[in-house]
């Protein structure tokens, strides 16, 4: 077992676990975009950023994905943490301002005004679909591509991904609802990327389902 | 035949029996062959020569020897003849006949192919002498003049692989790793992490697989010099790597080399190749219980891949992506397996330490800053190349002496180092001793070595623009303060530069700068910002001109520049309306001409045309 603490309070957990699942067993909330409990951590979008002092030395670091170590001293809401999280839900905002979970952390932390002229994207390229089309479907029909700024995710070369099954796992876990799932005439699905196919019993359950029922619980969101 | 060595004993017989066959007073012509020069024509140099002496019945009596960049690239094609060592620069084809027939049959000199040196306006003979080379101290990049990359035997003449038969028969891996630690050596990467302690933590991590990597991946803009000893010296890193895989316990080895460095890959195979043949690499190296061996990966040119966990994803197959650290690669590093990762330069400093030991190697350089270390010297200065210089060098000394100073007698304004990563020091920063802790002080970076040279007319804001659009583009994208951060920032100084720069704008590019470099994910994002604060830093007034004044004080910024023409001095000579791209230029023959400022494209071709100095350039 591993002893550290966050904001002040002690806690013991077990080896190799998340400082944010550590702050959640003391009931400290953390925001998070990019994480899902069900899908490996990425530290992707950084709003989990906490402050972490190990061996004198102090430095930020994503808590989805940072490994609690003996003696850590965790802060989750400095000023520099409560700086750092506004400017990258500004960000994000200024790149996708129509998305509701992001107004919503928004209202929530403080971001009153944002400085960016805004793109009309829906995307904030978390790669939670990416990720579960690979951990939970085993699929990976869907990747990113490019890099830098004109990053984004999709099925290779922008086409139809024959290897997609239609589960919907992946519109289920989009945190921005930038992934549209619409059914069109009678059993075709449509993805945003325009990969039409037909509907693929779930290998898993054996429905038509859009979503797996099996995988459903599973994917539901913690809070 | 077998070239296998079997024992150390082997080695140093082999060297000897080299070293008897050869004559120290042999006349070898040796052409510079590395990218600078073969671009400017070294390949044909080389064959001209081989022809010529050749046709002149020499061939028998006169060696010839293509070897790896010398670094002295400004002057290319270089030829040294020994071994007397008569330096000729900008060799052409058409030179050679008269170089075999006055200087190899007469021993005369030929007085235009010598280099003149830009201070002193002297003629200079002898390579030695060369301004260029005599402030330099070539401990690792020396060894390329002297040796054809692809030919181990002339590698092993000069006391190759000794350092690897040394370890190998009377050493432990603790006493290489203490003798690394001793000799005060760190990452050439730019991080500057102790080298020996990083062998030390991968060694001691449990597991009986582990890996090590060269990293080779350079992608600084106006970097070369780690494609320049892997394509002049590529046996002197493969032995320090091997060194290390011995120390460390590792059993396999990654190289990974850009694929824009085709000579880099090519000479680096072939080092791989005779290493086997010859009993370096493989099953039971030179006899002993030690086996090891090496795959070349080709990078496919992603500046994030120079980032060690995006390499690492690289070699395994997947995007080069950084992963937050921990776990380090140390722990858990390719396909999961402790992996040490050093840089070219890192490798190439191990067989010198292990030679001539870690009290000697420790002497050189600085207090935190031990060693040489290799930089690339570009931009606006008179003797671009690859320098290597003991840590500590006075900037000063690197621009005047070396460098040779300012073209066309501008100014210096500043030079950026650590390329896109790193910041740019002011001239009046000009005594600075150049080594890892200083350059951190003054917001720069050591980085891989880069040193751009900016003189008077380089316009800073701009130049903080550019280094963020390489960034910019060569983010992975992966996180948002370095995808979305390093974008705005962009965006800012793009608004300024194009004279819409507001109030504010330095404060907020100030607040992005900071956050993108506390919160970005990898090193890439984490140093990003480097060039716009230094340029804020140092640049400060240059900055508020462009933004309050609608100025761009350098001349650079094309929205806030206009060219005019001054009725006084102009006689209507018509050049420039006969070069003038836009048809911007109207005006009789014999009259004063004007510039339309609604067609003018401000590319500057009427100023340089002008041989009246009648085109002002409004700033």
């Amino acid at each position: 077992m591993i002893k550290l603490t966050i904001d002040g309070k002690k806690i013991e957990v077990k080896e190799n676990t998340t400082v944010l699942d550590a702050a959640k067993k003391l009931g400290i909330y953390i925001p998070t975009l990019c994480y899902h409990s069900i899908i490996k951590p990425y530290g992707a979008c950084r709003l989990c950023l906490v402050e972490v002092v190990e061996n004198e030395r102090k430095q930020l670091v994503a808590s989805c994905i940072h490994p609690v170590s003996e003696g850590l001293k965790v802060y989750t809401n400095t000023e520099e943490v409560q700086q750092t999280r506004k400017m990258t839900l500004e960000l994000l905002l200024a790149r996708c301002p129509n998305s509701e979970i992001l107004k919503k952390l928004a209202s929530q932390l403080g971001v009153k005004k944002v400085r960016f002229e805004s793109r009309d994207d829906d995307c904030i390229l978390c790669g939670l679909c990416v990720r579960a089309c690979e951990e939970i479907v085993g699929i990976g029909a869907i990747s990113f591509a490019y890099r830098g700024d004109k990053r984004e995710t999709g099925p290779p070369f922008k086409r139809a991904a024959s290897i997609c099954i239609g589960c919907g796992t992946c519109a289920y876990v989009c945190p921005t609802g930038a992934i549209k799932l619409t059914e069109i005439v009678d059993t075709p699905t449509q993805h945003y990327w325009e990969s039409p196919f037909k509907k693929v019993k779930c290998r898993i359950c054996g429905d038509y389902n859009l979503e797996p029922e099996c995988d459903s619980d599973l994917l539901k969101y913690d809070d | 035949m077998n070239k296998r060595l079997s024992d150390p004993i082997q080695l140093v017989n082999l060297r000897e029996e080299i070293i008897a066959s050869q004559d120290p007073e042999q006349v070898c012509i040796t052409v510079c062959c590395g990218t600078g020069c073969s671009a400017s024509g070294a390949g044909d140099v080389m064959a001209a020569f081989e022809e010529e002496l050749q046709k002149q019945g020499l061939e028998a009596k006169i060696a010839t020897r293509r070897t790896g960049c010398h670094g002295f690239c400004e002057r290319g094609p270089l030829v040294v003849i020994y071994p007397k060592k008569i330096f000729y620069q900008r060799v052409s084809v058409k030179d050679v006949p008269e170089v075999v027939t006055e200087t190899i049959r007469k021993d005369n000199i030929i007085e235009r192919l010598l280099y003149v040196d830009p201070t002193s306006a002297k003629k200079i003979v002898y390579e030695d002498e060369v301004p260029f080379y005599r402030y330099q101290e070539r401990l690792i990049f020396g060894e390329n003049g002297l040796i054809d990359p692809t030919k181990i035997t002339d590698y092993i003449a000069l006391g190759g692989y000794s350092a690897l038969a040394k370890v190998i028969s009377e050493m432990k891996s603790d006493d290489i790793i203490s003798e690394i630690k001793r000799s005060g050596l760190r990452g050439r990467g730019g991080a500057g992490f102790p080298t020996g302690k990083k062998w030390e933590i991968c060694r001691k991590e449990k597991g009986d697989f582990k890996y090590i990597i060269c990293n080779g991946d350079e992608g600084d803009p106006g970097a070369f010099m780690d494609r320049s000893l892997l394509e002049g010296n590529p046996h002197s890193v493969l032995e320090g790597m091997i060194i290390g895989a011995y120390a460390i316990g590792a059993t396999e080895g990654y190289i990974y080399i850009r694929n824009e460095y085709p000579l880099a890959v090519k000479n680096f195979s072939v080092a791989l190749e005779q290493a086997r043949e010859w009993g370096f690499l493989g099953h039971s190296i030179l006899g002993s219980d030690f086996s090891f061996d090496m795959k070349l990966n080709r990078g496919a040119g992603a500046f994030v891949c120079g980032e060690e966990t995006g390499l690492i994803a690289s070699i395994e197959g997947r995007t080069g992506e950084p992963r937050p650290r921990p776990p380090y690669p140390a722990q858990k590093g390719l396909w999961g397996r402790p992996t040490n990762i050093n840089n070219v330069k890192t490798w190439a400093n191990v067989p010198l330490i292990i030679n001539k030991g870690a009290e000697w190697y420790s002497k050189i350089g600085t207090k935190t800053s031990r060693g040489t270390m290799i930089f690339s010297l570009v931009g606006k200065i008179n003797n671009t190349g690859l320098v290597e210089v003991p840590m500590g060098v006075k900037l000063k000394d690197m621009i005047y002496k070396i460098g040779g100073g300012i073209p066309e007698g501008k100014e210096f304004k500043a030079v950026q180092t650590g390329g896109p990563s790193g910041g740019c020091i002011p001239a009046s920063l000009i005594d600075l001793c150049i080594d890892y802790e200083e350059l951190t002080n003054v917001g720069s970076m050591m980085g891989s070595g880069g040193m751009i040279v900016m003189d008077e007319n380089t316009c800073m804001v701009d130049t903080a623009k550019y280094f963020l659009s390489f960034t910019k583009e060569e983010s992975c994208g992966k996180c948002t303060p370095c995808r979305e951060g390093v974008d705005r920032m962009h965006h800012v100084l793009s608004e300024i530069t194009a004279g819409r720069g507001k109030e504010g704008d330095i404060e907020l590019l100030q607040e992005l700068a900071d956050y993108v470099s506390k919160a970005s994910l990898c090193a890439l994002g984490g140093t990003a910002p480097n060039p716009v604060l230094t340029t804020i830093r140092y640049f400060r007034d240059e900055c508020e001109a462009h933004i309050k004044d609608k100025k761009c004080p350098a001349g650079v910024c094309k929205a806030l520049i206009q060219y005019y023409i001054d009725p006084e001095k102009c006689n209507g000579c018509h050049l420039c309306f006969k070069s003038c791209p836009q048809g911007a230029i109207s005006g009789e023959l014999k009259s004063p001409h004007s510039i339309d400022q609604q067609k003018c494209s401000k590319c500057g071709v009427c100023f340089e045309s002008c041989k009246f100095e009648a085109v002002i350039l409004r700033r």
